[in-house]
């Protein structure tokens, strides 16, 4: 079953056009991950699924609608975690959530939800106490209270401690688990390398490429790095071969090669090569970009 | 849960969020109570001596009546729903199921809710702390309800029609000082006789004019009528200005509102 269907998508403002004949297609129960630089197109697509725009041309169906149909039934399927929401300073997450949830016809228990999110210390706290994390994850809490089908989440860690983090991404793999359909959208490599069932990368408005985050950009069949101390000194060789290379190592040290590695290209070096040509100076204020490890 | 239920738990929630802020709770809803105090005692003993046949509370009192109309109506839903706009909240419920209705309907519950609070403490504050003699017959005070009825609600939906001209930063200076000017000119602060005739009939195009004038007829005797502009309370015409302006309101809302803030969508 489809749960998202996209056909040649376009929008376009003034004479940009931010999306460019998209075609995708994401599975009832599949974690996608949207990968793209600043400016890619991935808000303005994600935006017009989840029905606060409209599309110029093309055929958008979610869950079975067309968003710019939405109406209650609809959105009580779907849950959207905005990028960011503020204004509820004066509220505690209980009284939100609880308000929240009795617009949805079958909604997760308050308790339960402030539990998975980590808030139940926090629950009869005002809002505006609560740290950057605590409220992020209390916007998660806000997107699943009403059971989705279908999830929204718009760069969910951003600000994110790394122990927050793994907290989250536990999180949403138990939503998975139950058979939620979720789609990301994340400037973090990891987070999509560990959470996506599959990636999806987009810049100029169009799909660069689609894969498994394993597969992504014919990843799996790059040439690998050995590398090893010999004499005091960092060796290494690219090769297509590494088995082999490992092999003559070891005979040739007899035994144990000191310090052995074997690398492939990272999901993020894979990503940053896929986006190279479409990179504008948009990408300088990219987490991705400060992020990037020194290839091993 | 349907719609009207939805509004209603919006309105508890409405209200948690009015009261715990203490600038609302100071400037909308105390404002016009503190500042009936001040006028009496200041200029209590001076009205005392001048034989006038009120004290200086009644005099005021129709005025903060029609000023805490306003603050609570306008000014509540000009501001918030211009923060609202822009700090994402708007966005947040239409990506939920509740019913835009129900938006409206919360923030309908938290007006009316503020408005008829506010109005019974500002006539016991007048009664037993001023002496301040309550109307004793039924059809002044039914003057009062719709005088107060049409004002709330011309002030509810010109405030939010309103709210589209402002942002969460500017919404304090965009707001606060046209009202302040509107209540300088309509009589609210001092009597409206002694306004020039020009300005008068500036005022006289906007609803807060009308507001105070129909809220005099309730508290002041009769034969004060003479001093206003046409020498009678002019219910008839106080009922059509703030009608016209409900409906005048309304169609604006209808045709102005957004959920998102400009430049998003």
């Amino acid at each position: 079953m489809t749960a998202i269907s996209i056909r040649g998508l376009v929008k376009t403002y003034g004479d940009k056009r931010a999306v460019d004949e998209l075609d995708l297609d994401i599975e009832a129960g599949e974690v996608f991950a949207l990968l793209g630089p600043n400016g890619a197109g991935k808000t303005t697509t994600v935006e017009i699924l989840e029905g606060f725009r409209t599309a110029d041309a093309g055929t958008v169906q979610v869950l079975g609608t067309d968003p710019r149909d939405a109406d209650r039934a609809w959105r009580n399927r779907i849950g959207i975690v905005l990028q960011t929401s503020s204004g509820l300073d004066l509220l505690t997450p209980r009284e939100i959530l609880s308000s929240t949830a009795r617009a949805y016809a079958t909604p997760r228990g308050v308790d339960e939800v402030l539990a998975s999110v980590g808030l139940q210390e926090k629950a009869d706290e005002r809002i505006a106490g609560l740290s950057g994390g605590q409220r992020r994850r209390l916007d998660v809490g806000l997107g699943i209270v009403g059971r989705p089908e279908l999830l929204f989440l718009d760069e969910p860690t951003t600000g994110f401690d790394p122990k927050a983090r793994r907290d989250f991404w536990d999180l949403i793999r138990s939503l998975a688990d139950e058979g939620t359909t979720i789609l990301l959208t994340t400037h973090y490599l990891d987070e999509a390398e560990h959470l996506a069932d599959r990636v999806g990368v987009i810049a100029a408005g169009r799909l660069l490429a689609l894969d498994t985050p394993a597969n992504l950009g014919g990843r799996a069949d790059d040439e690998a790095t050995v590398s090893w101390t010999e004499d005091g000194q960092r060796r290494s060789l690219v090769t297509s071969t590494p088995t082999l290379e490992v092999q003559r190592l070891a005979e040739r040290f007899g035994g144990e090669v000191p310090e052995l590695a074997v690398s492939r290209p990272s999901l993020e070096d894979t990503y940053l090569s896929l986006i190279a040509p479409h990179v504008t100076e948009h990408v300088a204020d990219s987490p991705a970009d400060t992020t990037r490890k020194v290839p091993a | 849960m349907n719609a009207v239920a939805l509004g209603l738990d919006r309105t508890v929630l409405e209200l948690k969020m009015y009261s715990r802020e203490k600038e609302s709770v100071f400037f909308s809803f105390l404002f016009p109570i503190l500042m009936l105090t001040l006028f009496s005692v200041i200029f209590g003993d001076v009205m005392d001596s001048s034989g006038s046949p009120m004290n200086a509370a009644t005099f005021f009192l129709p005025g903060m009546i029609s000023a805490g109309i306003l603050l609570t109506s306008f000014q509540t839903m000009a501001m918030s729903v211009a923060v609202e706009r822009d700090d994402g909240t708007l966005k947040r419920l239409r990506s939920t199921p509740i019913p835009p209705v129900s938006y409206f309907l919360g923030k309908v519950g938290l007006v009316a809710t503020t408005a008829l609070a506010q109005q019974v403490l500002l006539l016991a504050v007048a009664r037993f702390a001023f002496d301040v003699d309550l109307p004793d017959t039924a059809s002044r005070w039914l003057t009062f309800l719709w005088v107060f009825g049409l004002g709330v609600f011309a002030g509810t939906v010109l405030g939010t029609a309103f709210s589209s001209l402002a942002s969460a930063r500017s919404a304090g200076a965009v707001v606060v000082a046209p009202m302040l000017i509107l209540q300088f000119i309509s009589g609210v602060y001092f009597a409206f006789t002694d306004i020039p005739t020009w300005v008068q009939q500036i005022a006289s195009v906007f609803p807060l004019k009308w507001i105070a004038q129909g809220m005099r007829s309730v508290f002041f005797p009769d034969e004060l009528a003479s001093m206003e502009m046409a020498g009678t309370w002019e219910h008839g015409r106080t009922a059509m200005f703030l009608g016209v302006w409900a409906v005048a309101g309304l169609v604006l809302c209808v045709l102005t509102f957004r959920w998102f803030k400009r430049g998003t969508t």
